[in-house]
């Protein structure tokens, strides 16, 4: 029995030092931070739209923060990280990383000091980056305005809290390899796989994860979760009534909202909100290269209505949401005719119950949606009352699906935001 | 010692006294008071017993014009009264704007209120306790001076007391002002220049009936139109079968394009409201609206009267630098929180509107025409809306209530519009245009100035039914009479176009430009807004090439003492000498004086800029204001802050949209406003009294200035001049660039 | 139905779909809640649900059987304002005064939850209702105010 332990332990021990040898990178020499002059104006300008296309803004900012100083808690599986600051301030930024660290980080996720990155920051996606692109946007972060700033100490559960396990998870999921066109296809078309497989990093939200977090390889884009959202399916699995086109994918990147697929949600509105400042053409090629692979998909034939006696969903549906919803007109400022929404025919409520809990609060100045939430007036029970109803009216295969869980995690969430104001 | 009666006193004296009006010789009904001397709105209702009457209990009722729009004039005409009349503000009971009960005096606009109806009002007050002294004095057989005035009574020095009721036999008061009459000291002053609250707040803090939203008459009907999906579309086809059977519905109102549909209760209403619209057919328009984006080449395309506003030019001494801009303003909507309503009654031959309109007499002069009843039939009470700022969908809503009223005789019908038919139908604040060149000399002054605006009309306000919505409507429509200028020192677009700073050579032009793409009229400050904002951004941008700081510039052209002790105050109270902004903040100074004939006002303001995003955020405002003789202070420092808030929500975010049928922005998501998000954290005003001169309208002296001081500080937050209103998020990313 | 509105239970006669809004109003004459816009976009129809603000304007009656809800008439009256009021109105929070209702329920409803609440946490809290006269910080300072009065009546105990 000792002797079988004794084994165990050695092959545990060389398993771990395997890891730490497997995931050790030098420390890169710091530097003092590069001066704007040192950077061709065009690179920077290049590097803005680039850093538009990637949403660095939204995750290394943190709700009422200073640009990019990092700071915003992401919520994972494993818990709590905190983004970083990627300003360039030599103490707590990038102010002291060469353009060889940085592109060491996006592309084998190794910081400056070489330790291992969480692939919370997908460098799975950014591995695929241009030595040129690399530059650009390393020349963008380093001209930005440096920021003081630490972070919290990230809350990850044991062992997710020791780095070097990471070098594991790359060993099973991620290789380091630049983007390769497909020569079948147009310059459009590849500029678009282009981006998407990379710093627009799609997949990041809208592939679903195995258990220890990695990109499902065999279901890209098929559908994922992030931060109590659902990311639908944006390929032959795409549960939109009304079939996505590559037009209607650009309009709805360019403005936020299209017609017949409603307004950018939750954390895709962030993203939405970060494309304003890329160019025409990138959003064009990224719009082309999902349309390619959305398949046929039919629209899907809006069921009779249930013939069952008037239920209280149906009494809420008409009292609270029949107005907005049927009368005034549609998006981008009026809600979507629910039989064209996304949110009624996914495979799951978790949208439905986010929206309808919390509601799009009016938030800035700017034009923009604002839905009333219902959580307040609503119990849970009425809640799911309603969605079931709408699913059953408006047509999704498994109408009853974890409606309630997702009703208790919305107004879970809600619950939380409220307390902090 | 127990009030004595004027009666009595009279029969226990045994002595004949006859007490002669004041003004000395008896007044013959057939001639004509002499008016021309009278302040204020005397002119036009020179009679004391227009604006006070005492009855014979003392119950004293003060008269006006005006109207309260949440601006505080109740509050401060109480106080003027009390104070002349030397009773506690409690006492009188105030009526505003009533077509049946008070003096004419047109609109509640333009600042007037305090200079016109305050100054009328406190002469007539004067003159009243005038009276009611002379005659004590010939009761109580005491001197004026041995008697004092104690809250509706004299008394005398032996302690005997008249109240007010006894003294005042029927008609004393009708007497003609005296436009010498003694006014009170501001040494003296109990109630003026003190901060009274509010006579209003505490009902609409604790729910009491305060609205004309609130109103509740036995019997009432609800009532809602339906208004055109396009402007100028006419209506096809109707089927109002289905409509009038919807629960509660008592009928459809049609006439011509004109539509509306009354049931007993509210939700009702509003359901069949929408079932109308879906209901109804209707034909596309002829014209189309111009383009969004081409708004402003629209604009200058079309003809225009060019008014010259002023014109001192000379040579130019020795040439020195010239500088140009040019600064544009969207179409900005008065955006008022609760939506145009009114409540209408025809009864025996008489139509009475409850209204919040500004102007009681002109709609009332418009409601009749379009009823086609003798004004004498018709009236309009004002009673409070929310804030209106200017012309809003308030006319219209009396309007639309009248003429459904009419189709329900002897019913009281109340009409709410709808958010959307707000946001789409009330005439907005014009968009408008303007260049300025100027030349400075070696020493930095300014030796020469050139302005031009361009505008259309900033009144429609009726007057006509023509300019009634529902008039334009009728299956016999009234034509809306053509757009005139407003003539200056009031002006319209033009209003503020004249710097007050002393230029040597200046000449400023207004181009009027009739046509009007969209519905358009009075909205706070009017044509103010823009052009002081222009002529104090493009002051900045003058001082910046003269080397000089922006406050130090402004006094150097400064000559009205009045003027120069707001910019020094509203500077030191910022700290604006030797203070560096932080990095991303901007310090901003502008000054105007309203209509160069009201109120001044300066603000400093600091606003922070977030470089990656272009967002401006207000961080603190300062602002010294000289009105005059202050009568609530607090209830003045009210108003400016409010200035400052809402012009900032104007300048930094504010623009209507419109597509070819029509406005699109049709509620708070596409027509944003400032929220508490972006308030800034202090402003603080300061009030500079000026006891016994004449009172100066505040009510819009300070969005001006806060819109260039806001420009102003963002300028020095970005190096980047933005000229074209509203200076929003976008514009200010795209001018500082990557 | 039956409501149960400032602590009494009312008997209404409404369509279930009706919002709260005109219920108040029209069946019950209470003045305090406002239409604004009825999409819920400006707060100016504020009623507490359970505690909580809410907008009565897209609120059908039907989903309200069970909850208490409480109106600026619940809170207090001219003779006897409850602290909020009396704060607004000893700090004149009003210009026109039509978001005051709206105002006073948006922040009640915070204070109920927190009355030792930061300026940040105040200010997201009114995020939902608008002021167009521009009296905001007069209202924040009002807040304040019935926040420290609300404090010390809890520290007494009462």
């Amino acid at each position: 029995m000792r002797y079988v332990a004794l084994v165990l332990v050695a092959l545990a021990m060389l398993g771990t030092g395997g890891l730490v040898w497997l995931g050790w990178y030098p420390a890169i020499r710091p530097v003092q931070p590069p001066a704007r002059t040192s950077f061709p104006a065009a690179s920077i300008e290049r590097g803005a739209r680039l850093a538009a296309l990637g949403n660095c803004m939204s995750c290394h900012t943190a709700a009422g923060g200073a640009a990019f100083a990092g700071g915003r808690p992401l919520q994972t599986p494993f818990g709590t990280i905190y983004a970083s600051n990627i300003t360039p301030d030599p103490e707590s930024g990038i102010g002291a990383w060469s353009l060889a660290a940085f592109v060491r980080a996006l592309r084998q996720g190794v910081d400056r000091r070489g330790q291992q990155l969480y692939p919370a920051f997908p460098y799975d996606h950014f591995t695929k980056l241009t030595a040129a692109d690399d530059a650009d946007l390393y020349a963008f972060l380093m001209t930005r305005g440096a920021v003081r700033a630490g972070k919290p100490g990230n809350e990850l559960s044991f062992p997710f809290d020791h780095r070097f396990l990471i070098a594991g998870w790359k060993l099973l999921f991620f290789r380091a390899a630049p983007f390769r066109p497909d020569p079948a296809r147009d310059a459009q078309w590849n500029r678009g796989a282009y981006l998407v497989q990379g710093l627009a990093h799609c997949g990041a939200c809208h592939t679903p994860r195995n258990l220890l977090g990695a990109e499902e390889a065999g279901h890209m884009l098929s559908g994922g979760e992030v931060e109590g959202w659902y990311a639908y399916a944006v390929n032959g699995a795409s549960p939109a009534p009304v079939p996505w086109s590559a037009d209607s994918l650009y309009a709805f990147l360019r403005h936020g909202w299209q017609p017949q697929h409603g307004d950018a949600l939750g954390p895709m509105r962030e993203v939405t909100d970060e494309l304003a400042g890329a160019p025409d053409d990138d959003l064009r090629a990224i719009a082309v290269y999902i349309a390619s692979g959305l398949g046929k998909g039919a629209m899907r034939p809006v069921p009779a209505p249930i013939a069952a006696p008037a239920s209280s969903g149906e009494t809420l549906y008409q009292g609270a949401c029949a107005d907005c919803h049927e009368k005034r007109g549609g998006p981008p400022f009026a809600g979507i005719d629910l039989a064209r929404s996304s949110a009624t025919h996914a495979p799951n409520a978790i949208d439905l119950a986010n929206i309808i809990t919390g509601g799009i609060p009016a938030s800035g100045e700017e034009r923009a949606p604002i839905m009333p939430g219902f959580g307040v007036v609503l119990t849970g029970r009425q809640t799911t009352e309603l969605i079931a109803w709408l699913r059953a009216r408006f047509g999704a295969a498994h109408p009853r699906d974890g409606i309630a869980e997702a009703v208790q995690a919305a107004r879970a969430k809600t619950g939380q935001l409220e307390a902090a104001r | 010692m127990t009030a004595l009666s004027r009666r009595a006193l009279l029969a226990a004296g045994g002595a004949l006294v006859v007490s002669v009006p004041l003004g000395g010789q008896a007044q013959t009904p057939a001639s004509p008071p002499d008016t021309a001397n009278l302040p204020g709105s005397l002119k036009g209702a020179p009679y004391l017993d227009a604006w006070i009457r005492i009855d014979s209990d003392g119950d004293i009722t003060v008269f006006t014009g005006k109207a309260e729009l949440g601006q505080g004039i109740k509050t401060a005409l109480l106080q003027i009264a009390a104070e002349e009349l030397s009773v506690r503000v409690g006492r009188p009971r105030l009526v505003t704007a009533d077509t049946a009960l008070t003096p004419n005096e047109g609109y509640t606009a333009g600042s007037h209120s305090l200079q016109d109806s305050g100054t009328a009002i406190r002469v007539a007050a004067a003159q009243v306790r005038q009276v009611l002294l002379q005659e004590a004095v010939a009761i109580l057989q005491h001197p004026a001076g041995q008697l004092r005035l104690d809250d509706g009574a004299v008394v005398g020095p032996d302690g005997r007391r008249i109240n007010y009721g006894a003294l005042i036999p029927p008609g004393i008061l009708h007497v003609v002002a005296r436009p010498d009459t003694q006014l009170k000291a501001p040494a003296s002053f109990i109630v003026i220049s003190t901060n009274v609250p509010r006579v209003d707040i505490p009902a609409k803090a604790t729910g009491g009936q305060a609205y004309v939203q609130d109103m509740r008459l036995p019997g009432m009907l609800h009532a809602r139109v339906v208004r055109p999906p396009c402007q100028g579309s006419r209506l096809a086809g109707l089927d109002t079968g289905a409509v009038a059977a919807m629960a509660g519905v008592t009928q459809v109102v049609r006439d011509g394009d004109f539509l509306a549909v009354v049931a007993r209760k509210e939700f009702q209403a509003i359901k069949a409201m929408r079932a109308l619209a879906a209901a109804a057919r209707w034909q596309a328009p002829e014209h189309a609206l111009p383009r969004q984006a081409e708004i402003f080449t629209h604009l200058a395309g079309l003809p225009a009267q060019d008014i010259k506003v002023l014109d001192t030019r000379r040579p130019p001494g020795a040439a020195g630098r010239t500088l140009s801009a040019r600064y544009t303003r969207a179409y900005q909507m008065h955006g008022s929180i609760g939506p145009s309503c009114a409540v209408a009654q025809l009864l025996d031959g008489v139509m009475t509107i409850w209204t919040h309109t500004q102007g009681v007499y002109p709609d009332r002069a418009a409601i009749a025409e379009l009823l086609d009843m003798p004004p004498a039939q018709v009236r309009c009470i004002h009673v409070e809306g929310s804030g209106c700022y200017g012309h809003n969908g308030a006319d219209d809503a009396a309007a639309d209530a009248a003429l459904i009223a009419r189709a329900a005789p002897g019913q009281p019908v109340r009409l709410q519009w709808m958010r959307e038919q707000e946001n789409g139908w009330e005439p907005m604040g014009p968009a408008m245009a303007s260049e300025v060149r100027a030349s400075l000399d070696a020493s930095g002054r300014i030796v020469d100035w050139d302005y031009a605006v361009w505008s259309n009309t900033h009144s429609t306000r009726p007057g006509n039914a023509g300019s009634l919505l529902a008039g334009q409507l009728l299956a016999k429509p009234f034509t809306p009479p053509p757009p005139k200028p407003i003539p200056m020192p009031e002006g319209g677009g033009d209003r503020n176009s004249i710097p007050l700073y002393a230029l040597p050579s200046a000449r400023v032009v207004y181009h009027f430009i009739p046509q009007m793409p969209l519905r358009v009229s009075a909205m706070r400050g009017l044509g103010a807004y823009m052009n002081v904002f222009s002529i104090e951004s493009f002051i900045d941008e003058l001082a910046l090439a003269a080397g000089a700081d922006p406050v130090a510039f402004r006094l150097r052209h400064l000559d009205d003492p009045r003027a120069r002790a707001v910019v020094a105050r509203a500077a030191e109270g910022f700290g604006w000498a030797g203070a560096k902004p932080a990095a991303g903040h901007g310090h901003g100074f502008a000054f105007a004086r309203y209509k160069n004939l009201a109120a001044y006002c300066a603000v400093a303001v600091e606003i922070a800029v977030e470089r990656e995003t272009g967002r401006t955020r207000l961080v603190r405002a300062v602002a010294a204001v000289d009105a005059g003789q202050v009568v609530n202070p607090d209830g003045l420092r009210n108003q400016v802050e409010g200035a400052i808030l809402q012009s900032s929500s104007w300048t930094l975010y504010e623009s209507a949209t419109f597509d070819a049928a029509g406005v699109t922005s049709l509620d708070w998501s596409s027509y944003p406003i400032m929220r508490f998000d972006a308030v800034p954290a202090s402003v603080e005003v300061h009030v500079i009294d000026q006891p016994d001169a004449p009172f100066l309208g505040a009510g819009e002296c300070g969005q001006g200035p806060a819109a260039a001081a806001v420009a102003n500080a963002m300028a020095q937050a970005t190096g980047k001049r933005l000229r074209d209103l509203p200076l929003t998020r976008e514009k200010v990313k795209a001018a500082i660039g990557v | 139905m039956i409501l149960n509105i400032n602590g009494q239970q009312q008997t209404v006669d409404a369509d279930p779909d009706t919002p709260l809004l005109y219920v108040l109003r029209g069946e019950l004459g209470l003045n305090g809640a406002k239409y604004g816009c009825g999409l819920g976009q400006c707060g100016a129809c504020t009623v507490l649900v359970d505690n909580r603000a809410a907008f009565s304007c897209i609120t059908p009656v039907a989903v309200l059987a069970d909850k208490r809800i409480v109106t600026l008439e619940g809170l207090g009256s001219a003779d006897n304002p409850g602290p909020l009021q009396h704060a607004f109105i000893e700090e004149q929070a009003a210009q026109c005064g039509y978001c005051t209702a709206g105002m006073i329920m948006r922040a009640e409803g915070l204070l109920r939850r927190n009355n030792q609440p930061a300026e940040a946490e105040i200010r997201a809290a009114m995020q939902p209702n608008l002021c167009r006269c521009g009296t905001h910080m007069r209202i924040l300072r009002a807040v304040r105010r019935a926040a420290a009065v609300i404090r010390k009546n809890a520290e007494a105990g009462q």
